[in-house]
């Protein structure tokens, strides 16, 4: 700590070079802290998936109904604690496709699988008695301005009801939000009662999208799957049953390419900044050979002097990583303010901190060693000849 | 400037002086050359995949081509038309009819069927098409690029190039199996590019009974007047019919709708990460600038003693930052070119559901962006240390030895 003022001062003889090294390491930072928030939203399912929490679809694809006769089977299989329906309703809000993703449920079965998700106890209850009931993701109600007590004209781009008609219409009665910003993004959804959903509806009464179990021991989660499966298995309706997690990564596993492109950017966007950086540093210790050499005539040990000069590479990062980072973290709330929560929460993680210290270290020995070797193999005799 | 052509001459001699100094800082120079290419060919690659992700999409489908769809669908997905839709639609006479007088429309059905991709085990969603035999003689882009075509009545599949290129056990000759259903792959076929080279495609018939289906879920068929008169004739016509409650859409623009977020969704990703990297990089070409000149302090001096003017040094400088901004695009975009151009990737587009193969796509237009911008941030970084090269007293330069 005591050469802190040393090495200050060693970093910013030049202050125009160092400032503007500054920047391009702060901006290299940014962009990670930011791409890293993109990668982490796209996966970001299967962090706040629950281990205790498994989903079953239909065995062939995840768009093929099921019978909601499944849900009594599945409740007796030991070791599920409960069982709720899911059924997709393919909303089409102003005009616009998925603009938000709409489920028909059982309001209480339902909620009682997601315990992270918060809601007003009275609205839960105005759900679970209201049939033409709806409630709503804090992140959509805020998109929209909508208000509890107003109906909400949907469109459905898959269920008629009886008249044919394809309007449909809720009462909202609610909102759902989460603490965990990983888990917000999962609420970005509007959910309607099934009772009055499958009356209303013209074509597939009685089907259903999926289920989501919960159970008592995630250690069982292997055994309870595979038994759900097999008490449907030869049937016309088989199932395929999985814990949160794995249809979580699935998904993160289809966007598949797009990540790996995310990584070369910042493979390309780091090399880049090595080589700018690692000519400036070595530049820098050029120019200072004469009083690393006085620092050696003083008594200062090779390797300390090699110590002081990776340490100056190691602050410099510290500056410029952890200047990049906190503007990532604090520039993310206004995009996603700006997204109107079209696009999952981007925020940064600790992991995504964590990576940003180490890559910083290891930006800064990369940058930092070579000309620390320089330094150290420095005779103080010729240094001073400026030989 | 009192004498514009001494004012030129004298710029060409300090920029000549100036290159033929490059070598003894090759260095320095080497590092702008390398930081601006980073930023193009990252930039151009990017922009790229954007690009060949909306030419994809953007070359699905003829104008002349309509695809009908249940009224209120926006996607194949989530639509339904029911046998006997479909047998009213084809009749209908604003549809083309072949040389034997059979309707140029195909009926046909859409699935996801599970299929890793290759080296993995996850399953990803790939479209799986059933298709009448109209099918063929309205997409006339269809071309076998090997085997032959499915037959009808059997379960044979020929399956789309890129789909081939991505998913594991497409290669002719493989059997598949899907629900409680083997398939053969007889054929591979390329449609120039478009998405349906994403997808898996067999007789419709037999398709809607392995997968226990009893409608379609669109039909596909050729306007008989491919004008707009041809196209409200076809749409009145179904209006008329109290039994059709259908949506007209050209193909163009149902494929563009498709297109939509995730076409967005790229081009803001390419354009926020290359901006950032260009601010980066404008900070390190004017870093690397400003040590050049301050490595020829004396020099410049020395020139306007003997009585360069203030003006030619500047352009000079800015000539060099140019040059080596000129060269670093190059380089990027050359390399994005040879790395990236041609190259497949395949994603899930969320407006389907489904799995979409398209090619990086390096076109002139990026490159010339791409040298835009070299150009930009060669003259941002070059700018500012050139002024001060000109501004400093000639005294204190000399002096600073």
């Amino acid at each position: 700590m005591r050469y802190l003022p040393l090495l200050w001062a060693g970093l910013f003889r030049r202050k125009t070079r160092t400032i503007l090294t500054l920047l391009s390491i702060v901006v290299a930072f940014l962009l990670f802290g930011m791409l890293q928030a993109v990668q982490t939203a796209f996966e970001s399912g299967a962090d706040a998936a629950d281990a205790k929490r498994l989903l079953t679809t239909a065995r062939y694809s995840i768009i093929e109904p099921l019978p909601m006769a499944h849900l009594k089977v599945i409740e007796r299989v030991p070791g599920v604690v409960g069982v709720a329906s899911a059924d997709w309703f393919g909303a089409k809000y102003q005009n616009e496709s998925n603009a938000f993703p709409v489920f028909a449920v059982d309001p209480a079965r339902y909620l009682d699988m997601y315990p992270e998700f918060t809601i007003d106890p009275a609205q839960r209850e105005a759900f679970a008695k209201t049939r033409t009931g709806a409630v709503a993701g804090q992140r959509l109600v805020d998109r929209y301005g909508w208000r509890i007590g107003q109906k909400l004209p949907i469109a459905s781009e898959i269920h008629a009801k009886t008249d044919g008609s394809l309007n449909w219409e809720f009462d909202l009665v609610g909102v759902i939000d989460a603490e965990d910003p990983a888990i917000r993004g999962n609420t970005d959804v509007v959910l309607i009662n099934v009772a009055h959903f499958d009356e209303a509806r013209q074509l597939g009464r009685g089907k259903t999208g999926w289920y989501v179990e919960r159970i008592a021991e995630s250690e069982q989660a292997k055994a309870i799957s595979s038994e759900i499966d097999r008490l449907f298995a030869n049937s016309p309706d088989e199932t395929k049953t999985a814990p949160e997690k794995e249809f979580a990564v699935g998904f993160a596993k289809q966007i598949g390419d797009i990540g790996a492109v995310v990584t070369r950017i910042l493979i390309a966007v780091f090399f880049t900044i090595l080589i700018l950086t690692g000519n400036t540093m070595a530049q820098s210790i050029r120019e200072r050979i004469p009083e690393l050499a006085i620092l050696k005539t003083l008594g200062f040990s090779d390797a300390r002097v090699t110590a002081l000069v990776v340490a100056e590479a190691v602050l410099l990062l510290a500056l410029g990583g952890g200047l990049g980072m906190a503007a990532a973290a604090a520039l993310l709330p206004a995009v996603n303010g700006s997204t109107g929560g079209r696009f999952p929460p981007l925020f940064v993680t600790e992991t995504t901190w964590l990576a940003a210290a180490g890559l910083a270290l290891l930006v800064a020995l990369a940058i930092g060693l070579p000309p620390a070797l320089r330094a150290r193999r420095l005779r103080i005799v010729d240094a001073l000849a400026g030989r | 400037m009192r004498h514009p052509v001494r004012a030129l001459a004298q710029i060409a001699q300090i920029t000549l002086i100036n290159l033929r100094s490059l070598p003894q800082r090759l260095g320095t120079s080497l590092v702008v050359v390398v930081g601006i290419a980073g930023v193009v060919g990252v930039l151009v690659s990017v922009l790229a995949m954007g690009e060949g992700f909306r030419h994809t999409l953007a070359s699905t489908g003829r104008p002349g081509r309509v695809i009908m769809l249940r009224a209120g669908s926006d996607a194949e997905l989530s639509s339904g038309v029911d046998r006997d839709q479909t047998t009213l639609l084809a009749a209908l006479p604003a549809i083309a009819r072949d040389g034997s007088g059979r309707p140029l429309a195909s009926a046909e059905l859409v699935v996801m069927v599970d299929l890793p991709r290759k080296g993995e085990s996850h399953p990803n969603n790939v479209p799986f098409r059933g298709v009448q035999p109209g099918a063929f003689a309205i997409r006339d882009e269809l071309r076998l690029v090997e085997g032959r075509a499915f037959r009808r009545g059997v379960r044979e599949v020929i399956v789309g190039r890129k789909a081939a290129q991505q998913f594991a056990g497409l290669d002719v000759g493989s059997r598949i199996a899907f629900r409680d259903s083997d398939w053969t792959v007889v054929g591979t076929f390329a449609t120039g590019g478009d998405v349906h080279e994403s997808e898996i495609w067999a007789d419709a018939e037999v398709a809607m009974s392995a997968f226990r289906r009893t409608g379609y879920q669109s039909m596909t068929a050729t306007l008989a007047d491919g004008s707009q008169a041809g196209l409200a004739a076809l749409t009145a016509a179904i209006r008329r019919d109290p039994r059709l409650s259908i949506n007209v859409l050209r193909e163009p623009e149902y494929y563009a709708k498709q297109a939509g977020v995730l076409a967005r969704l790229i081009t803001v990703l390419g354009y926020t990460v290359a901006a950032f990297m260009a601010i980066g990089a404008t900070f390190g070409a004017l870093n690397c600038m400003y040590s050049a000149i301050a490595s020829r302090q004396v020099e410049i001096a020395t020139l306007r003693a003997i009585g360069f003017g203030g003006a030619p040094v500047v352009v000079s400088v800015m000539i060099e930052a140019l040059l080596l901004a000129l060269v670093g695009g190059a380089a990027g975009g050359a390399l994005a070119y040879v790395y990236c151009d041609g190259a497949s990737l395949s994603t899930l587009n969320f407006s389907t559901f489904s799995q979409v193969a398209f090619d990086f796509r390096v076109t002139p237009a990026l490159l010339g962006q791409g040298l835009a911008w070299a150009l930009l941030i060669g003259a941002a970084g070059g700018l500012l240390p050139a002024i001060r090269a000109a501004r400093l007293p000639v005294t204190t330069a000399l002096r600073a030895v």
